[in-house]
């Protein structure tokens, strides 16, 4: 790691007008992202502003029909909530299933959404929700957030602060997952709410996106059978020495189905 | 530039100024000397690591010693008690949980945690529990019943 210069700020506040007057800062919260690409010198901040302590950016609520989860929100926090059991049992599910124990007890949302991995959990579940992204200034739709490869909207002096999920007659996620790194090799979140079906996929490319003649097909019939013959062409998919493009074209299709299928007995 | 980091270490208060890219680990270690604590990796994959921050098993080769200000931290040399091992410990032993040892003390710190939050745990959540704890020597069987084994006796 090269050097920096660390900071604690306590409240939001602090954090914002920190990120303001320090050059070159970067912001810090679990740590399972950032500490690796530090330890590579993939990145060499001169000050790290620890979001860590600022109490007021953790916590679930669940109101009406949409559940808030604060940006410092631990993975192990969602995996064990009861407001996202009763709201989103499958967050709670694709929270469970990311990385291993002590990483979901260590790494947030916040910084899951923020970092972008083209295979991480989370965006599948915000893009395949329509969640709202909820900053220090302003709020981010899910179709606008994220914008490529480790790339969102944020700007420089831009804080993660909550996520607005809406509450879905019935969604699921079915990940097809690296067994070395636990990240997806393709992960599909299916979600249907008033008719309005949703389909999410993250792994197959550098960035997480909806599949709309998945969609389209489901919003007629939510069954897996509708999408069979659905094939997102491999084109534009990520090739790797864990699978190919075509490979993972295919795996679009039988894990968006299998998510159906599980959306359907959650119900 | 240095950051004072304060936090209490297997029960005892510690205090000291750092240089702000310490790792947990390396101040465990290097500092405090609790050379119980064992990096494998260096880069968060096998678990040797593990300690508990705040009551929760976390990786300390992946997180600054600074982002444990003031956190109550527990590392294997502070789970026994009067001189008996821990029962989490015990089970790893009875159960030749162990060939070479390098990876226990990572393996014990995270079944402890498991074992608060799945006080029955089944074969299967135990398996699902260690994935981010690599053992290169035992093949996990025995590692699984030590762990089960361990979480009975920890109810005791
Ligand atoms: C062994 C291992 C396995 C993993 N497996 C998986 C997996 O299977 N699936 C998966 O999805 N992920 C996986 N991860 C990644 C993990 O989920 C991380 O916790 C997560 O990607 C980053 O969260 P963090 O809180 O640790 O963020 P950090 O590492 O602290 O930060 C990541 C980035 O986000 C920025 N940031 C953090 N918080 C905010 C905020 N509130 N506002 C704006 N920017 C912010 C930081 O500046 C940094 O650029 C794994 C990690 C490890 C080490
Ligand atoms: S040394 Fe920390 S995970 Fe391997
Ligand atoms: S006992 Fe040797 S690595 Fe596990």
């Amino acid at each position: 790691m090269h050097a920096f210069s660390y900071h604690r700020p306590a409240t939001l506040k602090e954090a914002v007008s920190l990120l303001r007057k320090v050059e070159n800062a970067k912001l810090l919260a679990g740590g399972q992202s950032l500490i690796p690409v530090l330890k590579l010198r993939l990145a060499s901040p001169a000050a790290m502003i620890d979001l860590g302590a600022i109490e007021e950016m953790r916590g679930i609520k669940l109101e009406g029909e949409t559940l808030t989860i604060g940006a410092l929100t631990r993975h192990a926090e969602v995996a064990a909530s009861k407001d996202v059991a009763i709201g989103i049992p499958a967050l709670a599910r694709l929270a469970d299933g990311i990385g291993d124990r002590q990483v979901r007890n260590q790494g947030t949302l916040g910084g899951a959404l923020a970092n972008n991995d083209p295979a991480a959990d989370y965006p599948a579940a915000v893009l395949g929700l329509g969640a709202t992204v909820n900053t220090n200034k302003r709020a981010i739709g899910a179709d606008r957030f994220f914008t490529g490869l480790f790339e969102t909207v944020l700007k420089p002096g831009e804080i993660i602060t909550s996520v607005a999920f809406p509450l879905a007659n019935r969604a699921a996620y079915a990940k097809f997952r690296n067994p070395a790194s636990r990240f997806a090799i393709v992960g599909v979140f299916v979600s249907e709410a008033a008719g309005n079906v949703r389909v999410a996929v993250t792994g197959a490319a550098p960035c997480v996106f909806r599949v709309k003649a998945m969609e389209r097909k489901l919003a007629e019939k939510f069954a897996p059978d509708s999408i069979a013959r659905v094939r997102v062409p491999p084109d534009n998919l990520s090739s790797d020495i864990h699978a190919s493009a075509e490979y993972r074209a295919h795996l679009v299709t039988v894990m968006a189905q299998r998510a159906v299928e599980a959306a359907l007995a959650s119900k | 530039m240095g950051v004072t980091v304060s936090m209490t270490v297997n029960g005892a208060r510690v205090s000291a100024d750092l240089d702000p890219r310490t790792l947990l680990v390396q101040f465990l270690r290097e500092h405090l000397r609790l050379t119980g604590t064992h990096v494998g990796c260096d880069t968060g994959q096998c678990g040797a690591c593990t300690v508990h921050v705040g009551g929760r098993a976390v990786k300390s080769c992946l997180i600054l010693a600074a982002q444990a200000e003031g956190a109550e931290v527990m590392t294997i040399e502070g789970v026994s008690r009067d001189g008996e091992l821990h029962p989490m410990q015990a089970a790893f032993r009875d159960h030749h949980g162990l060939q070479c040892g390098f990876c226990t003390p990572g393996m014990v710190m995270n079944a402890i945690e498991l074992a608060q939050k799945h006080p029955n745990p089944s074969e299967e959540t135990v398996r699902a529990g260690l994935d981010g704890n690599y053992c290169r020597c035992t093949g996990y069987h025995n590692i699984v019943k030590a762990v089960q084994a361990g979480a009975a006796a920890m109810k005791r």
